[in-house]
C-alpha cells in the first residue's frame, strides 16, 4: 500500500518561506480554494494557510542554532482525526494514503481539529468548513503537468530542495532512503499517531568554525 | 481550548433534561409504592414537557456550533467509529421516547405502560450521558479530558442538576413528599458530583506538573533548552483563536472559584433550606445557583485543557 509523504530536511531548511506562499497560491485557486485572507493588510490580518514555517532556538547564547521548522498536516498513518468524524467527511485514501477532507460533507464541527495533536486543520470561517493540507492531490496526479512537477507546490517551490516528496512504504523511494540513512523521525511519537511525514534531524557541525 | 457556549449550553441543558427524566420515573415508582399520594398524569406529562423543553433548546444550542447545521443528517452516519455521531443519533432518540412519555400520560396510560417507557427511556438517557462524556473522554491526546471521571461527572452534574429542577416541580405542584425526595437524591447526587469534579481538578493538576508531550518532542529536537522565537505568524488564526482561552490567570481562578462555590455550598445550603422549609422558592433559587455554576464549571471545562497543538504556538513572529 501506498503511503505518500513529505521529508522535511531540518540541515537545509533556511525559513524563506517560499513553500508557505506557493501553497498558499496553488491551494487558494484549486480544489481546496479559495483560502480566505481577512484584513491582509490591516492591524489584525487572519487567515487560512495549510503550511507555516516555525522558528526555534536551541541552546543558551552564545552556544545557540537556529532552526527553522516547516509544519503541515503529517497524514498519520493512525490519524485521530478521522474516526472522529461524525460525517465522513474527514477520511484517509485507502490508495495513498492522504487524508483529505470532503468539503461538502463537513458540517463544520471542528471535532476532528480537537483531535488533531499537531494543528494541522484550519477551519475556513468563510465557506464554514474544516481545511487542510491535501498533499496537492489536485496536481501530483495531473497528467497534463510535465512528470517533474507532479509534486505538492510546496516541493516545487522550496530553493533549498529541503522537501522530498515520495512513497514511504516504497523502501527503494529516494523519501524512504533518507528517512532510513538519516535517522528520520516523527513528531511526538509517544502519541502513536504513526505521522508519515519525518524530519530529517540537525547534525551540528563542530571544528574549525568554533575555534575561528 | 477556547470555551464553546454552544456547547456550553447544549451539555448543561440536556443534563438537567436528563435528570428531570430520571426523578420522575423515581417519583412514580415512589407514588406507586405509597398509595397515599396519587399526583394524576398531569404532572408527569407536563413533567415530560419540561424534559422535553430542556432537551430541545440543548439541540438547538448545538446548531449553533454547526458550520453547515443544514447538512447535520450526515452526522447519523459514522455511529461505528465517533461518540459525535452516536450522540447525534441518541438525542433525537430519547426526544422521541419522553414524547412518547409525554403524550402517554396526556392519554392516562397506565401504569405498567409507562414504567416500561420509563425503564426504556432511562436506558436511553444513560447512552446518552455516556455518548456526551464520551465525545471528551475519547480524544485521548487532551489528557484533562481523557477519563472515566469525565463520563462520571456528565452523568453526576446532570442528574444533580435534574433532581434540584425536579424537586423545585414537584414543590411549585404542591408536592411536599416528593419535593423531600427529589431534593435529598439531588442533594447527594451534588455530593457526589463533589467528589467526582474534585477528583478530576486534583488530576489536572498533576497533569500540568508532569506534560507527556513537549516542545522536545514536537519538533524532535531533543535538546533541554528549545524555546520557540516564531510561530510563523504575526497576526491571529484558527490555531491561536480555537485553542487559547486567551484569559488572564487571574479570571480563570475566579471562574472556576464562581463554579466551586455555586455548584456546591450555594447550591446546598439553598436545597436544604427549602426541603426544611418546604420551600419550592427556595428550592428554585437552588437550581438557578447550580445552572448558574455549571455554566462557569463547562467553560472551566474547556478552558483547563491544555492542546498539544499549543506548543506549536507560543510566540508571534
Amino acid at each position: 500500500m501506498t503511503q505518500l509523504a513529505l521529508v522535511i530536511d531540518l540541515n537545509v531548511c533556511v525559513g524563506c518561506h517560499a513553500c508557505v506562499t506557493s501553497c498558499k497560491e496553488w491551494n487558494t485557486s484549486g480544489q481546496a480554494g479559495p483560502m480566505p485572507d481577512d484584513n491582509p493588510y490591516g492591524a489584525d490580518p487572519s487567515g487560512v494557510f495549510f503550511n507555516r514555517v516555525q522558528t526555534y532556538e536551541v541552546g543558551s547564547f552564545p552556544h545557540t542554532e537556529t532552526v527553522h521548522f516547516p509544519k503541515s498536516c503529517l497524514h498519520c498513518e493512525d490519524p485521530p482525526c478521522v474516526p472522529v468524524c461524525p460525517t465522513g467527511a474527514s477520511h484517509k485514501r485507502e490508495a495513498d494514503g492522504i487524508v483529505l477532507v470532503d468539503y461538502d460533507k463537513c458540517i463544520g464541527c471542528k471535532y476532528c481539529s480537537w483531535a488533531c495533536p499537531y494543528g494541522a486543520r484550519e477551519f475556513d470561517e468563510h465557506s464554514q468548513v474544516m481545511k487542510k493540507c491535501t498533499l496537492c492531490v489536485d496536481r501530483i496526479y495531473d497528467q497534463t503537468l510535465p512528470e517533474q512537477e507532479r509534486k505538492p507546490a510546496c516541493v516545487m517551490a522550496c530553493p533549498a530542495n529541503a522537501r522530498i516528496f515520495g512513497d514511504i512504504h516504497d523502501p527503494d523511494s529516494q523519501a524512504s532512503q533518507m528517512i532510513r540513512e538519516q535517522q528520520g523521525y516523527a513528531l511526538m511519537p509517544e502519541l502513536g499517531t504513526q505521522p508519515a511525514n519525518h524530519y530529517l534531524p540537525r547534525h551540528i557541525r563542530r571544528g574549525s568554525d568554533d575555534s575561528a | 481550548m477556547h470555551p464553546a457556549f454552544s456547547v456550553i449550553f447544549l451539555t448543561t441543558l440536556i443534563g438537567v433534561g436528563q435528570g428531570l427524566f430520571i426523578a420522575l420515573n423515581i417519583g412514580q415508582v415512589f407514588d406507586l409504592a405509597r398509595d397515599d399520594i396519587n399526583l394524576g398524569h398531569g404532572f408527569y406529562a407536563w413533567g415530560g414537557f419540561l424534559v422535553l423543553s430542556f432537551l430541545a433548546l440543548g439541540l438547538i444550542a448545538s446548531v449553533f456550533h454547526l458550520g453547515h447545521p443544514e447538512r447535520a443528517w450526515r452526522a447519523v452516519t459514522q455511529w461505528r467509529t465517533s461518540w459525535l455521531s452516536r450522540e447525534v443519533i441518541v438525542l433525537p432518540l430519547f426526544m422521541l421516547i419522553v414524547f412518547a412519555y409525554m403524550l402517554g400520560h396526556f392519554n392516562g396510560m397506565d401504569a405498567e405502560q409507562s414504567l416500561t417507557l420509563g425503564l426504556v427511556g432511562i436506558i436511553v438517557c444513560f447512552t446518552l450521558f455516556v455518548c456526551t462524556g464520551m465525545i471528551y473522554a475519547c480524544l485521548r491526546f487532551l489528557r484533562e479530558w481523557a477519563t472515566p471521571l469525565t463520563v462520571v461527572n456528565f452523568i453526576l452534574f446532570g442528574s444533580a442538576s435534574g433532581f434540584i429542577f425536579a424537586a423545585a416541580y414537584a414543590g411549585w405542584a404542591g408536592q411536599p413528599e416528593l419535593l423531600e425526595l427529589f431534593g435529598e437524591i439531588g442533594a447527594w447526587l451534588t455530593l457526589g458530583a463533589l467528589v467526582s469534579r474534585g477528583w478530576t481538578l486534583k488530576r489536572n493538576a498533576e497533569l500540568r506538573a508532569r506534560p507527556k508531550t513537549t516542545t522536545q518532542t514536537a519538533t524532535g529536537i531533543h535538546h533541554p533548552e528549545v524555546r520557540q522565537t516564531s510561530m510563523g505568524l504575526m497576526g491571529g488564526s484558527y490555531n491561536t483563536r480555537e485553542f487559547f482561552h486567551g484569559m488572564k490567570a487571574l479570571a480563570v481562578r475566579r471562574i472556576k472559584g464562581f463554579f466551586l462555590v455555586m455548584v456546591f455550598p450555594v447550591t446546598l445550603a439553598l436545597l436544604l433550606a427549602g426541603t426544611a422549609l418546604d420551600s419550592a422558592f427556595l428550592v428554585s433559587l437552588a437550581f438557578l445557583a447550580q445552572y448558574l455554576g455549571l455554566i462557569a464549571e463547562r467553560w472551566y471545562f474547556f478552558a483547563q485543557v491544555n492542546h498539544p497543538q499549543n506548543i506549536y504556538y507560543q510566540q508571534v513572529g
